[in-house]
C-alpha cells in the first residue's frame, strides 16, 4: 500500500481512479485500457511537476517518508557477503547503528548506517534511528577496524539526531559523537558518507566527516530540526515550514554552499516510489567516487579531507 | 535602528559602566544572599556564602587565568557576514550587531596568549555574552587559528567553554564547525602539545559534541551544566523527571567524563601544574605557587560529589 504525502493528493486521487478502473470488468475493455493509460500519463505528469519544485518543507516530509529505502536496505542491496558486526565492547550493542563488513562490487568494505526500522517493532528495536553513545562507539570501532585492514568505509546517514535521553547523557553522548568525528577525520582509508534521508545534526556529523559527502536529491541535512528551530526562534512550532526554508537544509542548498560533494538523483516521485531505482542510483555514485578515492595514499586522503573541512565557512567571512 | 543608536550608544554605555559603579549589592543567584558587589568581584564572581560560580565575562576570565592578568589578545580572522541571509523574527545581521554592542566583543571566541604559572600558553575563551556563545564559521576559523598559534609557539592550548551549541543562524555551516574545530585539536595532538578544556556553565550541543570533549585533560568549574541535549529537550523526550544534579560537573565527574572539578580560585594553579607536568618542564623550587604539590592542591579542589 503506497503512502501518499499531503501535497501528492492530486496524484493519489488519479491513482485511485486508475485502480478502480482496473477493477472494472466492462465489455467495452478497450476503452478502459485507454482511459487508464491516459490517467497514468496524467498522474506521472503531476508527479513530475510536483517533484520538480518541492519546497524545503515538502522535502523534509519526503526525506522522512517511511517507505524510502533505509540504511539496511542499501546494505542488503549494494553489498554481497555482508557480515554484520555488533557491539562497542564497552557497554552494549546499539541497534540504531548497524554495520559490518561486506563486498561492494567485489571490493571488501566496512559499512555503517543509522537504521530507523520499517515497522513498529523494528522501529522500537532500532530506537527510530536515534543512536546512543554505544552506537557511536561501535561506529568508531568499525572505522578503526577499517583502517587496520585497509578497507574503505561507506556510511549511510538517516537519523533525526542522537538520542536525547538520560541514559545517553549518563554514558557520554557528547564525547561519543566528538570522538566519532575525530575517528572519521583520522581514517587512513576512503570514507564516503551518503545522506539517504534525514541528516539530523551532531548525530549525523558523527558518521559524516568523510572524503565525500553525498546526499540523495530529496534528502535533508540540518543543524536542528525545522520544528525545534521554529519553536526556539519563532516561538511557534507551526512555523516549521518557514524554518525549513530559512535553514537551507536541502541537498541543492548545501551543494551551492559547498558543504556537500554530490547530489544523487532520485526517481520521479522520490526514492520511496521506486526504491530499486534509488538503490541503483546510489550504487553508481558510490562506485564512481570509490574509484576516484582508492588510488590515494592514506596521508594524501587525510590531508585532502582536512583541507575540505577547514575551508567550510571560510569564504563566507567578510 | 539609526546610526546614532548603533554607533554612539555602546560607547556611552561603556563610559557609564566605568564611571558609575554597578549596584552596590548583588544577590547570589543560588542562595539569594546579598553580597557586596566589590567583594563578589574580588572573589571572582563566586558567592562567598554558598560557593556558587556566577557568570564570568571574557575580560575577567583572561585576567584570572594569566599571570598578573597580563596577556596579548591575538588578531583574529574577521567576524562573519550572514552566509544564509538568515532571518527569523529578527535578522541575523541585526542579532550580530546587537551582540557586538552589548558584549563589546566581535565574536564568541576570544584568543590570547601569555603565561600561566610561568608557562607560555594560548588561551581561548568562549563568550557566553555573545549570542550565548554559539559556534559559527567565524568561531571555527578562530579556533583553528588558536590551535595554529599554539603549534607555532610550541605551547599548550587551554579553552574555556561556555556555549548553547551550534549557531542555528548559520545552518549546516555551523554544524561543519564540529569537524573543523576537531581538526584544530588534531593539530595539537600531532605536535605533541597539551590541549586542556575547562568547561564552564553552560556548555551544550555541538560544542560539547566536538572540541569541548576532546581535551587531554578535562576540567570543569563546579556545578556547570554540561551536556549534549538540553535538559528541557530530554525531559520532553523521556517524560520523566531528571535526576538530581543531572548534567552538572560533579555528575559528569562521577560518570567518568571529566578529570576534575576545580574551583575558580584554584584554576590558574591547577592549569599551571597540569601544563608543567605535560610539557615535562623542570620542577620549580619549593614554595612557588605554580608547582604546589598534588596533595596540597587536591585538598584545595572541590571534592567530587558523593
Amino acid at each position: 500500500m503506497r503512502q501518499f504525502l499531503d501535497f501528492e493528493k492530486p496524484v493519489a486521487e488519479l491513482e485511485n481512479k486508475i485502480d478502480e478502473l482496473r477493477q472494472m470488468t466492462d465489455p467495452d475493455g478497450v476503452n478502459i485500457a485507454e482511459e487508464t493509460a491516459r490517467l497514468s500519463e496524467k498522474a506521472e505528469k503531476h508527479l513530475r511537476a510536483i517533484y520538480a519544485k518541492l519546497t524545503p518543507w515538502q522535502k523534509v516530509q519526503v526525506a522522512r517518508h517511511a517507505q524510502r529505502p533505509h540504511a539496511q536496505d542499501y546494505i542488503n542491496a549494494l553489498l554481497t557477503e555482508f557480515t554484520p558486526l555488533a557491539g562497542d565492547r564497552l557497554y552494549a550493542d546499539d541497534k540504531a547503528i548497524v554495520g559490518g563488513i561486506g563486498r561492494f562490487d567485489g571490493q571488501p568494505v566496512v559499512v555503517i548506517g543509522t537504521e530507523r526500522g520499517s515497522d513498529l517493532e523494528t522501529r522500537l528495536s532500532h530506537n527510530f534511528g536515534m543512536a546512543r553513545p554505544e552506537g557511536y562507539r561501535k561506529a568508531q570501532r568499525l572505522m578503526k577496524l577499517a583502517g587496520r585492514f585497509n578497507l574503505p568505509i561507506l556510511t549511510f546517514i538517516d537519523t533525526a539526531g542522537a538520542w536525547p535521553g538520560i541514559d545517553a547523557e549518563q554514558r557520554g553522548q557528547a564525547e561519543a559523537i566528538a570522538r566519532s568525528i575525530e575517528v572519521c577525520l583520522e581514517a587512513p582509508v576512503p570514507l564516503i558518507a551518503t545522506v539517504i534521508g534525514e541528516g539530523g545534526s551532531g548525530g549525523a556529523v558523527a558518521l559524516g566527516a568523510g572524503d565525500r559527502v553525498m546526499m540523495l536529491e530529496h534528502a535533508i541535512y540540518s543543524v536542528i530540526s525545522p520544528e525545534a528551530c521554529a519553536s526556539i526562534l519563532w516561538r511557534d512550532p507551526k512555523q516549521a515550514s518557514t524554518a525549513a526554508e530559512t535553514l537551507r537544509l536541502t541537498a541543492q542548498d548545501l551543494s551551492r554552499l559547498g558543504l556537500i560533494d554530490r547530489i544523487i538523483p532520485e526517481p520521479v516521485g522520490g526514492a520511496q516510489r521506486d526504491p530499486q531505482a534509488a538503490l541503483a542510483s546510489v550504487h553508481d555514485a558510490l562506485a564512481e567516487e570509490l574509484k576516484a578515492l582508492l588510488p590515494l595514499a592514506p596521508a594524501r586522503l587525510k590531508e585532502l579531507r582536512r583541507e575540505k573541512f577547514l575551508a567550510m565557512g571560510r569564504e563566507n567571512l567578510s | 535602528m539609526s546610526w546614532i543608536t548603533e554607533y554612539v550608544r555602546p560607547k556611552i554605555r561603556g563610559l557609564l559602566r566605568r564611571d558609575v559603579p554597578d549596584n552596590l549589592w548583588t544577590n547570589c543567584e543560588s542562595c539569594g544572599q546579598m553580597i557586596l558587589t566589590k567583594e563578589l568581584r574580588r572573589a571572582m564572581n563566586v558567592c562567598p556564602h554558598c560557593g556558587h560560580h556566577m557568570k564570568a565575562l571574557v575580560p575577567d576570565r583572561l585576567a584570572w587565568t594569566f599571570d598578573n592578568g597580563e596577556c596579548t589578545r591575538i588578531e583574529l580572522p574577521p567576524a562573519p557576514v550572514d552566509p544564509l541571509g538568515f532571518r527569523d523574527q529578527k535578522k541575523y545581521t541585526d542579532r550580530l550587531k546587537d551582540a557586538r554592542a552589548k558584549s563589546h566583543l566581535d565574536e564568541s571566541l576570544i584568543v590570547a596568549h601569555g603565561t600561566i604559572g610561568g608557562y607560555p600558553a594560548v588561551v581561548g575563551v568562549m563568550a557566553i555574552e555573545f549570542m550565548t556563545g554559539t559556534m559559527g564559521a567565524a568561531f571555527g576559523e578562530r579556533f583553528v587559528a588558536a590551535a595554529r598559534l599554539a603549534v607555532l609557539q610550541k605551547s599548550p592550548l587551554v579553552v574555556f567553554t561556555a556555549s548553547g551549541g551550534a549557531r542555528m543562524q548559520e545552518g549546516v555551516i555551523s554544524l561543519m564547525q564540529m569537524p573543523r574545530t576537531t581538526i584544530g585539536v588534531q593539530m595539537l595532538k600531532e605536535a605533541g602539545l597539551p590541549y586542556i578544556v575547562v568547561l564552564t556553565n553552560p556548555t551544550t550541543g555541538g560544542v560539547t559534541a566536538s572540541f569541548a570533549m576532546l581535551g587531554d585533560v578535562q576540567i570543569a568549574e563546579p556545578n556547570a551544566l554540561i551536556g549534549f541535549a538540553g535538559p528541557r529537550v530530554i525531559e520532553d523526550t523521556v517524560r520523566e523527571k531528571l535526576p538530581e544534579g543531572f548534567q552538572r560537573s560533579e555528575y559528569l565527574l562521577d560518570h567518568g567524563m571529566l578529570d576534575m572539578v576545580v574551583d575558580r580560585k584554584n584554576m590558574r594553579e591547577t592549569l599551571a601544574r597540569v601544563i608543567g607536568l605535560l610539557m615535562r618542564a623542570p620542577a620549580k623550587p619549593e614554595g612557588e605557587k605554580a608547582t604546589q604539590s598534588v596533595a596540597e592542591s587536591g585538598a584545595a579542589q572541590t571534592s567530587p560529589a558523593a
